[in-house]
């Protein structure tokens, strides 16, 4: 079922971009000890900031990782580039060991392959705007007028044009992110870490970044795994989520998924006040059978459908997104769900 | 114990009634021995009295041995290590000629008398307008108007030439101490190991006298203004290394990880990454690099650095108060003019820079360069330009004479009361008392301090520290040190921590006394040294009031920012409960800025050792004149010992209070 929802949109199930097996990580005399005896360590509950995490995320998949603070996202986020060095586990970034792999290698990954936006924006204050776009490519040793100019087509991207010469501390937190975000551009890479990128940003600034960005990935179709502590960003974001707790990954599932079967009462404290019309999807509320009226697609969510039926219809075809009939949507079913809430 | 506490972390309420008793009952049985041994001693146990003579490790001896041998035997084989210091002093002695040659010789050729002047010297007007440019430039019209007053002060009242050969020494040593310190301190911050084995090497080198390495420099480079920079280097280059390791600690993770993800090298890690990111934080070391370079230059004025230090040291050699109070002023207007000018520079160094084309960018540059050679052609033709004219001098030298003589006329007796009575009152009896106490006793006290404050580790620092001065036979005098840092900190407490209180809650008077502390603490020490010995003449009264003066500015700025910081919520619980003024301060503020005013002590402390050795100029008989003497018979081992004995007492000081500061911070909970 899994498969079929994410099918709706364009994800190759069969290649996973990024793959993770038990990845472990240990700080201080706890990672001796984990490296001297890991069974015994498994058993013992050493302090771990990353606990035996396993994941797939999928080429083209917006993934984000939910967590508390404290909880280990932004290690495990750091594992996953390498900026961390994991315990132990195997990263696999397009079938490759990244754990094998040298530091040349490694450099050359991150340069070509991998980008990352920070929550504090980690701009370097000396740099102007177009400077700071450019900085990943001049590191590459790119010459300048063509990093220049791949660093404009960044920040009109991000809706800065005009702003090149400014220097950060003369735009506002929303502002700075952009260029964080068309800094990490910059590089054209496949894989994007976004680590909470709007966590310090007005509440505002904040759902209007969560539109930008969710624009800019329709255009751009990059792989990326997203950290965040808002479950509603993660819900609004996300075509997966995977929710950590204290180092491990509780339960990973799509929106949709997560609310409607809660793995815990952890898992349930989150989802027990989003509006399950909002998350629900029509594909996973509707029956077989056909029915006339106007159509709606499958990946239309419950809320999405609701007017639809204040004409009085009791029923609705379903159609996926070529257009083919595939079910049905039945006014009774919506009615229960949104009362449920 | 402490890890008896972390395990049994729901103590039992009696635990900490007894862990209270425990360190008074400890510390009277401590000091019972100790009483016991002071009287007693004498009779059954002499050694423990006075530390005896046959036990004295003949330290100096071996140093000045290993100098000796250093300087007329040690060889790298291709070369001898005398030609290597030699080499060095030459590759130093060029840009030095170039910096003196720009601001005060010209470019000149030949030596002595027969010297043929081939270019003029940069003239005072050109100088003075290149600073009021740079004033205007990193801080606007009152910038500019201070910093030329300061130079325009320099040239009318005479000081020009011995002013511009010590501007020559901190333009040769301020460029190198900053390029040396920021490379040692990115080598820390990339190997741990290197940083570990450096701290000790900086406390020591930041604690000793001054004095006591300008023996060896004086030995290994000869006497001169080239030695006068490397000792000026040696002194400025600590403070730089640390501030930068420090500040590139504290660079963001976040710019880590993105020199990381953007696939730095390491290279490109430290200079685009790491260096700019920290760069305000740099800066404030390189203003600490200017002053600690005036601040030596001054002083290295002993080995031949010239300038306006010698002119002061000759004054004081002479007793021309007159003379030496102008060369005095001088010292304070450069220093101010270049605190204020490097300070403007650390807080311009993060504003964006200027747009447009060249000539926009650097207009300032452009107009420096156009300034210098339009003087340097007026000067040609009008010499008062050039070489401001001897006539136009105004000399207060005789005013301050007169002035000095007047007071000393009027008011002799009032004078002579004041000191007398403080020295037969306070410092004659803490002499004796401090002289008179048994050397292992105190060793005693200290290591058991240590090893409450620190446990085992601090006890063996303390305690092998003033085992090594006794044994090295400066017991003694390390005590009238002792003395007179330690009435010279009580006096500049009993002043700082008063005013600091005051200043703390009223906002003007705190505005008005930061200019003043801020003033003092950009003065060379040796500047404090001339009003004191104006009034009182040479002797320990003498030397107490300079270092008072000194030193006074930490416990100020300390116990202010120390109330300053206290936590407002905390403060307004009080003022809802109902304390009066008098029980916010005592009850509330002062228990909570213990830590900080504490740390305010240890500063002052600090100070005043430093100037403490200064004042061997006038006449103390401690470690200082020690050094002093070593110093002018070039007796390396002799300037040495009595150097590292200084700096002992100082790090046992530091650690002790650090230790106290930070158990009082626990307790306090404020870790």
């Amino acid at each position: 079922m899994d498969q079929e929802v994410v099918a709706g949109k364009q994800v190759q199930p069969e290649t996973p971009k990024l793959v993770c097996r038990d990845v472990w990580k240990l700080f201080g005399t706890a990672e001796k000890a984990f490296r001297a005896d890991p069974k015994a360590a498994r058993r013992d509950g050493l302090p771990a900031a990353v606990r035996a995490v396993d994941l797939d995320i999928r080429a083209g998949e917006n993934f984000v990782i939910m967590g508390l603070s404290g909880s280990g996202k932004s290690t495990l986020v750091r594992c996953l580039s390498r900026l961390v060095e994991p315990t132990a586990g195997e990263i696999l970034f397009n079938g490759e060991n990244l754990l094998a792999a040298d530091e040349k290698r490694m450099i050359d990954i991150r340069r070509h392959r991998m980008g990352m936006v920070f929550q504090h924006f980690a701009l370097l204050p000396h740099l102007s705007v177009l400077d700071n776009v450019a900085f990943p490519l001049e590191i590459q040793g790119v010459d300048r007028p063509k990093r220049e100019s791949r660093a404009k087509e960044m920040i009109e991207l991000v809706g800065l044009a005009g702003r090149e010469r400014a220097f950060p501390r003369e735009l506002s937190g929303g502002q700075q992110q952009r260029v964080g975000i068309a800094r990490s551009l910059a590089g054209e890479p496949e894989l994007w870490f976004l680590d909470e990128p709007f966590s310090a940003l007005d509440p505002l600034i904040r759902r209007e970044m969560q539109d930008e960005f969710l624009r800019l990935q329709s255009m751009l179709g990059k792989t990326i795994v997203f950290i965040t502590h808002d479950f509603d960003e993660a819900i609004r974001l996300a075509d997966r989520i995977a929710i950590m707790k204290d180092g491990a990954i509780v339960q990973a599932g799509t929106p949709e998924q997560l609310v409607l079967s809660p793995a815990d009462g952890y898992v349930s404290a989150f989802t027990r006040n989003v509006s399950k019309a909002k998350v629900v999807r029509v594909g996973s509320l509707m029956k077989a059978g056909e029915a006339p009226g106007p159509p709606i697609g499958v990946r239309a969510t419950i809320a999405e459908a609701a007017p639809l039926f204040s004409a009085g219809v009791e029923q609705l075809p379903v159609v996926d997104p070529e257009g083919r009939p595939v079910g049905a949507l039945a006014r009774t079913d919506v009615v229960e769900l949104m009362m449920r809430g | 114990m402490s890890a008896s506490a972390r395990t049994l972390e729901p103590a039992p309420p009696v635990a900490p009634r007894i862990a209270g008793a425990m360190p008074s009952v400890a510390w009277l049985i401590v000091l019972a021995a100790f009483i016991l041994l002071w009287p007693f001693g004498d009779r059954f146990a002499a050694w423990a009295m006075v530390y005896p003579r046959a036990w004295y490790v003949p330290a100096a001896a071996w140093i000045g041995a290993f100098t000796k041998w250093l300087v007329n035997e040690a060889s790298f084989g291709v070369f001898t290590f005398t030609e290597m210091t030699r080499f060095m002093a030459a590759i130093i002695e060029l840009p030095y000629r170039v910096a003196l040659g720009l601001v005060s010789t010209g470019l000149t050729s030949g030596q002595g008398s027969g010297a043929v002047q081939h270019l003029p010297p940069l003239s005072w007007v050109a100088v003075t307008g290149l600073a009021t440019l740079l004033g205007w430039r990193l801080g606007g019209w009152r910038l500019a108007a201070l910093a030329g007053l300061c130079f325009v002060y320099l040239a009318v009242f005479g000081q020009w030439t011995s002013a511009m050969v010590t501007l020559a020494s901190i333009m040769v040593a301020v460029p190198l101490g900053v390029a040396g310190g920021l490379l040692l301190g990115i080598a820390a911050h990339r190997w741990p190991r290197l940083e570990r084995a450096l701290t000790p090497l900086l406390d020591l080198m930041q604690t000793i006298p001054v004095f006591a390495y300008l023996v060896p420099i004086l030995i290994l480079f000869g006497f001169g203004p080239t030695s006068a920079v490397v000792a000026t280097l040696i002194y400025a280059m600590p403070p730089m290394t640390r501030i930068t390791a420090l500040a590139l600690r504290g660079v963001a993770s976040e710019m880590v990880d993105l020199g990381n993800m953007v696939g730095c090298t390491r290279r490109q890690m430290t200079w685009k990454v790491m260096v700019p990111s920290a760069r305000e934080s740099l800066m404030v070391g390189v203003n600490q690099v200017i002053m600690l370079s005036l601040n030596m230059v001054i002083i290295a004025s002993m080995i031949g650095a010239g300038g306006l230090g010698f002119d002061v040291l000759a004054a004081l050699r002479r007793l021309d108060i007159g003379a030496g109070l102008e060369a005095g002023f001088a010292i304070v207007a450069l220093a101010i003019a270049l605190d204020r000018l490097s300070q403007a520079a650390a807080l311009r160094s993060g504003a964006p820079p200027a747009r447009g084309g060249w000539l926009s960018r650097n207009g300032y540059l452009a107009g420096a360069l156009a300034f210098v050679v339009l003087t340097a052609l007026v000067g040609l033709l009008v010499p008062a330009v050039q070489v401001y004219p001897k006539e136009a001098f105004v000399s207060t030298g005789s005013f301050w004479s007169e002035v000095v003589r007047f007071i000393n006329i009027n008011f002799f007796d009032t004078l002579e009361a004041i000191k007398n009575a403080v020295l037969l009152n306070v410092l004659v009896p803490a002499k004796r008392l401090l002289v008179g106490l048994p050397w292992l006793g105190v060793a005693g006290l200290l290591a058991f301090a240590g090893w409450r404050l620190g446990r085992w580790r601090l006890a063996l620092l303390a305690g092998a520290l003033s085992l090594l001065i006794a044994a090295t036979g400066q017991w003694e005098k390390a005590m009238i040190t002792v003395y007179l840092c330690g009435v010279s900190v009580v006096f500049a407490a009993l002043i700082g921590i008063p005013v600091g209180i005051l200043a703390a809650e009223r906002d003007r008077l705190w505005r008005g006394v930061q200019v003043v502390i801020d003033t003092l603490q950009t003065l060379p020490s040796f500047v404090y040294l001339m009003p004191a010995v104006m009034l009182f003449r040479v002797g320990d009264f003498t030397a107490m009031l300079a270092v008072v003066a000194y030193s006074v500015a930490p416990a100020i700025r300390y116990t202010a920012l120390g109330l300053q910081k206290v936590d407002p919520r905390v403060v307004e619980a009080g003022r809802a409960m109902g304390c009066t003024r008098w029980q916010l301060l005592t009850r509330i503020k002062l228990k909570l800025a213990l830590p900080e005013i504490m740390l305010g002590i240890n500063q002052t402390i600090m100070f005043a050792l430093s100037m403490l050795v200064i004042t061997a100029l006038v006449g103390t008989r401690d470690l200082g004149q020690e050094v002093y003497i070593a110093l002018t018979k070039a007796d390396v081992g002799r300037g040495l010992v009595a150097g590292l004995a200084v700096a002992f007492i100082a790090i046992i000081a530091d650690r002790l209070i650090a230790a106290g500061v930070a158990r009082t911070k626990r307790r306090l909970g404020l870790t």
